[in-house]
């Protein structure tokens, strides 16, 4: 079987100004819900404590907040989590109180009303302010430290401008990931970090792949000359590993769909970062890394001496 | 097509034979000769099998100012004994500050006191003052000790509620990592962990007179600590005692604690056994006390406050306060495991039921069982025989995360079991790009052996820097990770390691031995 016909010819490049318009129109509405919204911040960058239970039957929002008023936390969000069955409570640490007791007091208000039997704890979850903070810079540390060592092992294998191209694509792909999780509002946690790094790691994969065929086929027509030759290339590059970059994109889409409808409520966000990152990633590294390496053609000094030497080969 | 290495083959049949060796444990029991390195299954993380995962802040400072603190007391019996008289004697965060009475002492006291005190710097102030100022060599050794101390203290304790391979390790500099498997009282857990257990012992003040250091005029060399809350009257109030602030005997000086029935009232009450250095102190201190009372203060709060009738020789006390069973219990615990050198606080807890850790197994299993099925299927359809061969690898790295994962002890966590689902994907990445390749050469009319060689040699770069860069990815997680993401970080990278393996090696080996015997190849099933 073979869906993608051998000798398919899509003009990419011819549309990269339509997809850079989709590409920024996108950015720019993550940005903008990024700062009138913000991102939905889980109690791992937040602090505070996480109060998972589950009821022998489903018990009302209202009488959950009643049970855990009288201990001073009626104005905890109570939602359900997966089932009406189960509920999760959260929240924020109080200066100068002794959070990581709070976790008691809650269950102690939810047993006192609902009787021991009918209430499970099913996890509990306290970070204190000073771990909170630790967590997050961490986390930016590492979406940092990990472009940045992709930059460089791509300028090391291939050129410096493809490198760019790469970070480029990376860069539209968290951005726009962030945008959907201020968007719908969903929790933004350790997880979701994990799969913020693991989209990077696939979208590059993606992305060096096409680079890898470009850089063969540059190789083999030495004599690209003027910026038109350059296009054709790449854009035949980018037709060759179609059908690799789309096969891959969906036996990976079929896996993390599975995680997302049959891996349970406490990693579905982490699922749907993924499954965000791995459409976003198979578009970027098509519409976004390779025009924004070829944008950047002849800027480095070293691509210019490198087109001077294959000119001045026989 | 050239043909494929023998040792190759041996290499692949010697993976698959140790994959399965180390596979086992964690299927059944192995026999006792199974090669030791092979036989450990991987360990579950506490998501999956519940259990309680706390991380404690040890407050070193304190562990300092409380060493500062201790020395001003043998720097006023030092230069008592040295009959030099002083006019103020002060801590000052880490330094003591010592003002001496008549100028002539002062050379006196500035050798002996550098004699005695040679872990603190001597800077002398004006009018007969000295401020001697720990070393910070010293206070850091006193942190790192304290920090060493708590571990071993909360290791005593945890051992105590009897539940199985506890882990209780120190986390960066000053934090400890505590997770009791299995064990589902958060509350208890943290109680029986936070408390300090400081136990000490002090002479009541009986000729000082409490109403007056209430007051204000507080006796020099005295100090007012109170009992606990009690509630009289309806209304809630802390019985006074007015005590000598030196310290007679500590919680250190314990050998041992036990759970007893005082005899008097009929409740629960903890019997104390001291050392033999101990035991000495306290028979000198109640013979030399007899008919005064002596403040037994648990945690900076007077437990109570006994009147010694006699001498007691046998080295040993009994706390009484209207314990719970329970409480005796906590008691006896904490206080023969010995005291915290410093106080610690839980700043990050992360504690799963045992019914959310199973469902989380069964959903996870269920997603890789669903996720590989659905990649098998997609596979050998669109690849037919080389689909196949495709799944065959799958099902080898599979195997081969497994292995990997028991042998080097790593531990399977929810985002782990993710990290494998991932991986089942990205597998097969390798033979999408090998075959597309392979493709790619038949359209361009090579012969289908020229098309599979080809095929394998042009995708190699690519596959090698495809996984290197995911790699590095994976890595930086691991590194900056905590918990659970690390277990997710461990899978993937295992995953990509094991995927270059069977996906480049394993289905190459599998493709030239089934064509090596047909001379010539027509077409290809791919």
């Amino acid at each position: 079987m073979q869906l993608i016909r051998p000798d398919i010819n899509i003009d990419f490049i011819g549309k990269r100004k339509i997809a850079l318009a989709i590409s920024a129109l996108m950015i720019l509405i993550s940005l903008g819900m990024l700062a009138a919204k913000g991102l939905n911040f889980g109690i791992d960058f937040t602090g505070g404590t996480l109060v998972e239970v589950k009821f022998d039957k489903a018990p009302t929002i209202a009488d959950v907040r009643n049970s855990i008023s009288p201990k001073g936390f009626g104005n905890a969000v109570i939602q359900e989590f997966g089932s009406p069955e189960e509920i999760l409570i959260r929240v924020q640490n109080k200066d100068g109180e002794k959070s990581s007791t709070i976790s008691t007091a809650i269950l102690d208000g939810l047993s006192e009303k609902f009787t021991a039997d009918a209430v499970e704890m099913r996890r509990v979850e306290f970070v204190g302010p000073q771990v909170g903070e630790e967590l997050t810079q961490a986390g930016i540390m590492a979406v940092l430290i990990a472009m940045l060592a992709i930059l460089v092992y791509i300028t090391f294998r291939f050129e410096f401008r493809f490198a760019l191209g790469a970070d480029a694509a990376l860069l539209h792909d968290i951005t726009i990931i962030l945008g959907l999780f201020a968007i719908t509002g969903k929790e933004f946690t350790l997880p979701v970090i994990a799969a913020l790094l693991t989209v990077i790691g696939y979208s590059l994969n993606d992305t060096i792949v096409v680079f890898d065929r470009i850089r063969e086929n540059f190789a083999a027509n030495r004599k690209r000359k003027t910026p038109a030759d350059e296009i054709s290339v790449v854009n035949g590059s980018i037709n060759q590993t179609l059908g690799r970059t789309l096969m891959t994109s969906v036996t990976t889409l079929l896996v993390v769909a599975a995680l997302f409808f049959l891996g349970g409520e406490v990693i579905h966000d982490f699922a749907f970062a993924l499954i965000a990152g791995i459409l976003v990633g198979t578009y970027s590294s098509i519409y976004v890394a390779s025009p924004v390496m070829m944008a950047l053609a002849g800027r480095f000094k070293s691509d210019e001496d490198e087109i001077k030497a294959m000119e001045a080969r026989p | 097509m050239h043909s494929f290495p023998r040792w190759k083959i041996w290499l692949i049949l010697s993976v698959l034979t140790i994959s399965l060796m180390a596979s086992l444990p964690n299927v059944t029991s192995v026999p006792s000769w199974w090669p030791a390195s092979l036989s450990n299954p991987m360990s579950l993380g506490l998501d999956l099998k519940g259990g309680i995962h706390l991380v404690l802040d040890v407050d070193v400072d304190k562990a300092v100012s409380h060493s500062v603190e201790e020395d001003i007391d043998s720097a006023r019996q030092t230069l008592r004994k040295a009959k030099i008289r002083y006019r103020n004697l002060v801590t000052d965060g880490n330094s003591l500050v010592i003002t001496i009475k008549n100028s002539g002492d002062t050379e006196a006291a500035r050798s002996l006191l550098e004699e005695t005190f040679n872990n603190y710097t001597m800077m002398p102030a004006a009018d007969n003052t000295f401020k001697l100022t720990l070393k910070e060599s010293i206070a850091e050794e006193t942190r790192k000790f304290a920090v060493d101390q708590a571990i071993e203290v909360i290791r005593g304790r945890i051992d105590a509620l009897g539940t199985t391979e506890p882990v209780i390790i120190k986390q960066g500099k000053h934090r400890i990592l505590v997770q009791i498997p299995g064990y589902e009282d958060t509350a208890h857990a943290k109680q029986l962990i936070g408390r300090t257990a400081q136990l000490e012992f002090k002479l009541v003040d009986e000729k000082g007179d409490l109403d007056k250091a209430m007051s204000g005029s507080l006796p020099p060399g005295d100090i007012i600590m109170y009992g606990p809350e009690q509630t009289r009257n309806g209304q809630s109030y802390r019985q006074p005692y007015l005590l000598k602030k030196r310290t007679l005997l500590s919680g250190t000086e314990i050998a041992d604690a036990r759970v007893s029935i005082d005899s008097r009232f009929n409740e629960y009450a903890v019997t104390l056994k001291f050392n033999s250095k101990g035991a000495r102190k306290f028979d000198k201190l109640t013979a030399a006390h007899v008919g005064e009372r002596f403040a037994i203060i648990l945690e900076g709060v007077v437990n109570s406050a006994p009147v010694i009738r006699e001498r007691i020789a046998g080295g040993s006390a009994q706390i009484t306060g209207s314990f719970s069973p329970a409480e005796a219990h906590d008691l006896a615990i904490i206080l023969r495991a010995g005291a915290l050198p410093a106080p610690v606080k839980v700043v990050e807890e992360r504690s799963i039921g045992p019914s959310l850790g199973q469902d989380s197994i069964d959903q996870g299993m269920n997603s890789i069982v669903v996720g590989c099925i659905l990649v098998l299927i997609f596979m050998a359809v669109y690849y037919r025989m080389f689909g196949m061969v495709a799944n065959i690898a799958l099902i080898f790295n599979m195997l081969l995360i497994l292995a990997a994962m028991s042998i080097i002890g790593g531990t399977l966590t929810l985002p782990g079991i993710a990290g494998i689902v991932l991986t089942i994907g990205m597998a097969v990445d390798a033979n999408v790009l090998i075959f597309e390749r392979i493709r790619e050469e038949l359209n361009l009319g090579k012969t289908p052996l020229a098309a599979i060689d080809g095929g394998y040699d042009k995708a190699f770069s690519t596959i090698v820097d495809a996984n290197i860069t995911t790699l590095i990815a994976a890595i930086v997680l691991f590194q900056f990770g905590s918990g659970p993401v690390k277990g997710f970080a461990v899978t993937l990278s295992v995953g990509i390691l094991a995927s270059m393996f069977t996906a480049i090696t394993v289905t190459r080996a599998i493709v030239a031995t089934s064509t090596a015997k047909i001379g010539r190849v027509e077409k290809l099933s791919i």
